[in-house]
This record gives structure tokens, C-alpha cells and sequence, in this order.
């Protein structure tokens, strides 16, 4: 699959930080990603740089294979984490006029917000002024404004937080929509549940800096542990003296008369070895593997990135 | 371009919508002549009848004291007592005593009664005539001829030519006054619109709404587009309170004026006349306007302005001021999270302006000093100065210098407020300073 986005080697820095180091990451077209990263890391920064805000210190940004140069913004839609509309304006002027600064003509703005107001039941808003709607209704115009443009790429920063749970499922759909439609959905968030939910593939920044990226599955492959759950009836200590050398109970209770064992086996050991090696002992109700989900891979990895950058500080000084 | 154009219509748009700016629109211009027609109204005599009844004790006034259209006098021997108490009934408005000793002077010697008040026109024309009895009555007892008296008196008045380079000298009427007006209204204009400039500019911040715009259009674009479309707004709210103004006066000046403009141009015929034939004019034969002579000079120094310079220069210096501080105010704008922080940003901008006016109130006082000519150069205070000294007459390439700078002013301020502008429309819950500010500068 070709990217839609290319982003080289981009940094970034303010007089007192810096906000973006060394950053590189490939977007495919058609896909989800997922720029995940705790407050602080630089989120914002990458996707204020992606939409021309604010320009890189240095480092090249490519969008389906050209420089990102002004015409590209008519391609782009955002959603930025800090969002609102003019309060004293009309639904339709406001949304007609952010249409065409995205490059619409008039007419064909007119047309396309008769479709969303259509869509979301809301042809009623037209001459209503944004501060007389309630506050989930605003939510809904903007998330038109961002998409009226039919971007290829778009772009939602946070698009989650401070909406409510069913304008977040409305807008959920419509991100998987969209993708189906053939548009590349960027949407960075702190939400682990929908990013495993929604995601193909996701990069993780933090302190500035990327320090994972790829695809959600790929991912969570890597981070398998070859940790499995047996539950089964029957004696723990046959189980146990079972397993032999194959393998470690990491956490065990029992409920109901059923055992729970979390196992981890060694390097080169197979589930099927291990399931052998129990068969006789007992008798086996599930067994599942144990893959991290990315909310484990993300606090992890924040983890083991501060205690890297906390011995390198205190190191320099 | 296209881009900028929405950005200018909008801007236009939603004050247009804007009901207190159509009311403003059109309050001014009916203030400003609701308020001349208030001071040519007061500077009127009142035309209330009086019907007044006069005694006399002195016997100093009888038949020297007069009435004119609207006053009217009786003359009465009768007791102050009596007269006090029926006056009105006779149908009198009002009762005037002079007591005996009236010559003697002091407070109480003469007294006048009414039930309605007379008008503050009315008192000063019995007073000034009594005053005038009283006065040549005192040269006579002294021997002196009342005429030779008034005949002594001259008034001077200076006409002032200016020299040029080449010798050449033309005539120059003082209208200071006039100038410190124009002054005054460019600082009105430049303060007015910089602060909508700045208001809107931190209506999008707070609305949270610029970030979806810059991400549409380049922040300098969305600067430049509100600068100019608070710029058309002006002029046009400009051009339609000068209208209204215009039409108003014009109504005002023919209800209240309409005997002055023919009695100007009998006055400057006379005027010629005597320029012509010397004293060999018959005096007695001409009309006197006496108590019209200020109101002639101003209408002649008016006549004498030439409105067309005025007008371009205003219009020029408007445009150059207002870019040069709007973008000022736009950057401030961009700054400030709330109304409440704004002050310590606007009150530094605000001091040039001040300084502008005090300057131009100097200019009518000493219009040719350093101050008031560096004051008419320096783009900071360039328009409110020159827009003083203008009717006085200004050397045309000390406009042209000061217009220039004013523009390349307006472009490198410009320039400087964009970059600020940039970084501040999406800097939140920080409190902004100055040092801060001019950090941002220097941000890539």
C-alpha cells in the first residue's frame, strides 16, 4: 500500500524545548493511525506541522509523494484538539464559509452540507446561531466542517475527549465510513480502547521523540510473551509438577472449583508441548494466550522511555 | 487571494449584523448635529417675547433703553410695590427696576422680576445696553464725546502671508481650531477600528475557532484579512456617517442659517466696497453686523479650506494609521487569553496615540516647531499631527515624506505583527508578556 504521508527526519523546537526530535513515520493510504503519546509529547506539534500551521526546523514532510506545499490544505480536514465556532454566526454561514476557505466553491458547499444536515437530521440549524445550540449539536457541525471538504486526509486531534459517548460512537462510524470511502484517517488520542477498536496502525511518541511505531497487530505480536491462561478441574499440584521445567506460574486463584493458571513458558517451549505435558493431569476448560493490549504496551513503554531519558538527565547533570 | 476576499467579507459581514454598529452609525451623525444645532441655537438670542414694564428711577434710561423685534418695553412711574404685584397681570413678562442711584454702582441697584424665566439672551441684551447708557453718561459728566470715543477704537486684524523659497507668498487663514478637529477625529478613527481589529482578532482565540481557520489559510492570511476588512468597514461606516452628517447639516444650516448666508454676501460686497472707494463710502447707508462678525470670519475661513486636500489627506492618513496600529492591535490580540489581561498590551500602544493628539493640540499654539514637525513624521503619531497642521498649509513634500514612511511603516509592522500573530493565535493558558512576545519573533 503506498503512503499518503511521508515524514522525515522532522524536528522541531520552541526557545525553552524541544518539541518534536528526529521524528520519521509513514501513513498508508486507506488506513487508520493512531499517534498515541501521553500530554506533552508532541502530538500536537506533528499535527500542526502536517497542516501548515507551523512549519518544521528541519526535516521534509511528502504527501502522496509531493512536498507538502499550501495547495495540499484543501485535501487535508482537521480537527483540532482546541476547537469552537463563532458563537454569534449561523449554522449554514459558519459552515459555508469554512467550506470555501477549504477550497469549495459556494454552490458546491451548499450541496454538501444539505447532504450532512440531511444525514444527521439537523436541516432545521440552518439559520440557527451556534450559541443556541446545545453543546452535543455544536459537536456536530464541526465534525462537518472538518469532512464537508471530502478531505483524502484527515486529520483529528483528541476527537474523542469532550465529546459525548454518543457523538463519539457517531463519529467512530464515520471515521470507519470514511476509510471505506478511501480516506486516511490520522487521530491521535490517549483512549486505548479505540485505538484497538479503530487502528491499523499507530506511532507512539514520547518526550519528542518516537519510540514505536508500526502496524496494531505486528505490534502486538512483538509484544507476546508466550503467556498463556489454562483453566482447567482437577489437582493443581499434578499441574504444576507437570509443567516441570517447561515453564513459570506467573498467577493462579481458584473460583467454582475451577483453577485459573497464568503460565509463562520458556523460550523454544510450544503451547501444544505444554498442553501435552498437562493432558493427563486434568481437565481443561480454556486455554487463550495472553497478547499485551496496546493500553499494557503504551505504559510500558512511557515506562521504560522515562527511566531511559531520567538516567540520561541526570547523567548531564 | 481568493481566500483573503472571504476572510474581508466576513469580517464585513458579521459587524454589519451587528446591531450596535448600525445604531452607532447612525447616533454619530446625529449627535454631532444634534450637538452644533445645541451650540448655534445657544449662541442665538431667544426669540420668547418679552413684554417688559420699566421703572425708572434713575430717569437715566427712559427712551434710551430699547426693544427690538421680540422685546418690548413700557415705561411706568409706579411704586416698585405695587408694580411687583400686578406686572404680570397687566401682561407684562417681565418687571425691570432701576433704582436712583444706579450711577453709584453696586449690587441691588437694579432689579429684575419675572415668574417665567426670562433667557440668559434676553439679560445679556438689557444689560449691555445699560451698561452702554451707563458709560456714556459717565464721558458726558466728563466731558467727553461719546464718538470720539468709539471712533478711537480699531480693530486690527493680521493677515497672514506666507513666504516661500521662491518669494512667492500666499495668503494663509488661521484655522487651527479646525485642524485640532481633524486631529482629534483621526485619533477617534485610528482608536475606534484598531480596537475592533483587536477585538476580533481575540474573538477567534477565545472562540477557539482559529485554529480550524489556519489550518485553511496561512495565519498572515487571516491577519491581513481582518486588517482589511476592518479597513473597508471603516470607511464605509466613514463614508456613511459623513453622508448623514452632511445631510443633516445641510438641513440644520437652512433652518437655522438661512439669513446668515445672504447676509455673508451683502457683508463681503460692503467689504469690497470699501476696499475700493476707500472712506469715500457712505457709511450710514451700509447695513451693520455688528454681532455677526465672528460667525463671517469663521464662514469665510471655512469657505477658504480647501475640503478636497482635507479630504484625501484624511482619507490617506486614516488608511496609513489605521494599518499601522491595527496590525499592532492584531498582534496584541493574538496575545491576550481574556479581556481582563488585555489591558497591560493595549495601554503601551494607546501612549503614542496620546501623544499624537497632545502634540497636535500644540500645533495650534506653535505650528512650526521641531516637535510638531517630527510629531507630522514619525508614522506613530504622523497622522494625527500632520491632520492638525494641515489647514494651515504644509509644505507638499513634507506630506509626501510623512505618507511614505507612515506606509513603509504600515508594511514592516505588518511583518512584524504576523509573526507574532502566528505563534500567539494558538498560545493558551500561558499569561502572555512582553518578553515573551518578543520571543515569538524569532520563532521559525
Amino acid at each position: 500500500m503506498a503512503d499518503i504521508l511521508q515524514i522525515n527526519h522532522v524536528s522541531k523546537r520552541y526557545s525553552n524545548h524541544v518539541a518534536l526530535n528526529d521524528v520519521s513515520l509513514n501513513i498508508p493510504e486507506r488506513s487508520v493511525f493512531g499517534l498515541l503519546g501521553p500530554n506533552g509529547a508532541g502530538k500536537t506539534s506533528l499535527i500542526r506541522i502536517i497542516n501548515q500551521i507551523t512549519g518544521p526546523d528541519t526535516g521534509e514532510i511528502f504527501f502522496k509523494g509531493q512536498k507538502l506545499n499550501p495547495k495540499h490544505v484543501e485535501q487535508i480536514g482537521y480537527l483540532p484538539e482546541e476547537r469552537g465556532l463563532y458563537k454569534k454566526m449561523t449554522v449554514g454561514d459558519q459552515v459555508l464559509y469554512l467550506a470555501q476557505l477549504k477550497g469549495l466553491s459556494k454552490h458546491e458547499a451548499k450541496k454538501r452540507l444539505q447532504f450532512w444536515f440531511e444525514k444527521f437530521e439537523m436541516q432545521s440549524w440552518w439559520k440557527k446561531k451556534i450559541e443556541e445550540l446545545s453543546k452535543g449539536m455544536q459537536q456536530k457541525v464541526q465534525f462537518i466542517v472538518t469532512v464537508i471538504h471530502e478531505p483524502e486526509l484527515l486529520i483529528l486531534d483528541e476527537p474523542f475527549s469532550g465529546f459525548d459517548p454518543i457523538n463519539a460512537q457517531l463519529i467512530k462510524n464515520e471515521i470507519l465510513e470514511l476509510r471505506k470511502n478511501g480516506a486516511t484517517v490520522i487521530f491521535s488520542t490517549h483512549n486505548m480502547g479505540s485505538v484497538e477498536e479503530l487502528c491499523d496502525n499507530i506511532a507512539l511518541i514520547n518526550k519528542s521523540e518516537k519510540i514505536l511505531d508500526g502496524s496494531v497487530k505486528d505490534i502486538r505480536k512483538t509484544y507476546r510473551s508466550n503467556t498463556y491462561t489454562v483453566s482447567f478441574k482437577g489437582n493443581p499440584m499434578g499441574f504444576t509438577n507437570a509443567l516441570w521445567t517447561g515453564g513459570e506460574v506467573l498467577n493462579k486463584y481458584t473460583e467454582d472449583e475451577v483453577n485459573h493458571f497464568t503460565v509463562k513458558l520458556l523460550n523454544g517451549v510450544s503451547s501444544n508441548q505444554l498442553l501435552q505435558a498437562v493432558l493427563p493431569t486434568c481437565e481443561i476448560i480454556s486455554f487463550t494466550e495472553l497478547i499485551p493490549s496496546m493500553n499494557d504496551i503504551f505504559i510500558m513503554k512511557i515506562n521504560e522511555g522515562n527511566e531511559v531519558i531520567g538516567t540520561k538527565s541526570s547523567y548531564t547533570e | 487571494m481568493r481566500k483573503i476576499n472571504l476572510i474581508i467579507v466576513r469580517e464585513i459581514k458579521s459587524k454589519l449584523h451587528n446591531k450596535t454598529f448600525i445604531i452607532m452609525t447612525l447616533l454619530a451623525p446625529l449627535l454631532i448635529t444634534g450637538f452644533l444645532a445645541f451650540l448655534i441655537k445657544m449662541s442665538q438670542s431667544e426669540k420668547t417675547e418679552q413684554n417688559v414694564l420699566v421703572l425708572d428711577e434713575s430717569q437715566l434710561f427712559r427712551d434710551k433703553l430699547t426693544g427690538n423685534d421680540y422685546i418690548s418695553l413700557a415705561w411706568s412711574n409706579q411704586r416698585l410695590e405695587d408694580a411687583v404685584e400686578q406686572f404680570t397681570e397687566k401682561g407684562y413678562t417681565c418687571l425691570l427696576w432701576i433704582s436712583p442711584n444706579i450711577i453709584e454702582g453696586g449690587a441691588g441697584a437694579s432689579k429684575l422680576f419675572y415668574k417665567k424665566s426670562p433667557g440668559f439672551g434676553f439679560q445679556t441684551y438689557i444689560k449691555d445696553q445699560m451698561e452702554k447708557i451707563i458709560y456714556e453718561n459717565k464721558l458726558k459728566a466728563n466731558n467727553i464725546d461719546p464718538i470720539i470715543i468709539s471712533n478711537s477704537k480699531q480693530s486690527v486684524k493680521l493677515i497672514l502671508e506666507k513666504v516661500d523659497d521662491k518669494g512667492k507668498t500666499e495668503e494663509q487663514s488661521n484655522l487651527g481650531l479646525f485642524g485640532f478637529i481633524t486631529g482629534a477625529l483621526m485619533f477617534m478613527f485610528i482608536l475606534m477600528y484598531g480596537m475592533m481589529v483587536f477585538r476580533s482578532v481575540m474573538e477567534e482565540k477565545t472562540n477557539r475557532i482559529v485554529e480550524v481557520i489556519v489550518s485553511s489559510v496561512k495565519p498572515f492570511e487571516l491577519m491581513l484579512g481582518k486588517i482589511f476588512g476592518v479597513a473597508i468597514l471603516g470607511i464605509i461606516q466613514f463614508a456613511a456617517m459623513g453622508i448623514i452628517t452632511f445631510l443633516l447639516t445641510t438641513i440644520l444650516s437652512t433652518v437655522f442659517l438661512k439669513d446668515t448666508s445672504s447676509q455673508l454676501k451683502v457683508f463681503e460686497h460692503q467689504q469690497e466696497l470699501v476696499k475700493k472707494n476707500g472712506t469715500n463710502v457712505n457709511f450710514e447707508k451700509l447695513q451693520k453686523f455688528d454681532d455677526k462678525l465672528e460667525l463671517f470670519d469663521l464662514m469665510q475661513k471655512l469657505h477658504k479650506i480647501d475640503f478636497l486636500q482635507v479630504f484625501v489627506c484624511f482619507l490617506l492618513y486614516f488608511i496609513g494609521g489605521f494599518l499601522f496600529y491595527s496590525s499592532i492591535m492584531a498582534a496584541i490580540g493574538s496575545a491576550v487569553d481574556s479581556e481582563a489581561d488585555s489591558q497591560q498590551f493595549i495601554t503601551p500602544v494607546m501612549i503614542p496615540l496620546m501623544i499624537g493628539y497632545f502634540i497636535s493640540t500644540k500645533t495650534i499654539l506653535d505650528p512650526d516647531s521641531s516637535t510638531v514637525f517630527w510629531g507630522s513624521i514619525i508614522p506613530f503619531t504622523s497622522p494625527i499631527v500632520m491632520m492638525s497642521r494641515i489647514t494651515n498649509g504644509v509644505p507638499p513634500w513634507e506630506i509626501y515624506l510623512s505618507i511614505s514612511i507612515l506606509f513603509v511603516s504600515f508594511v514592516l509592522m505588518t511583518w512584524l505583527a504576523g509573526k507574532i500573530y502566528r505563534t500567539g493565535i494558538l498560545m493558551y493558558g500561558k499569561k502572555t508578556s512582553w518578553r515573551e512576545i518578543g520571543k515569538w519573533l524569532f520563532y521559525k
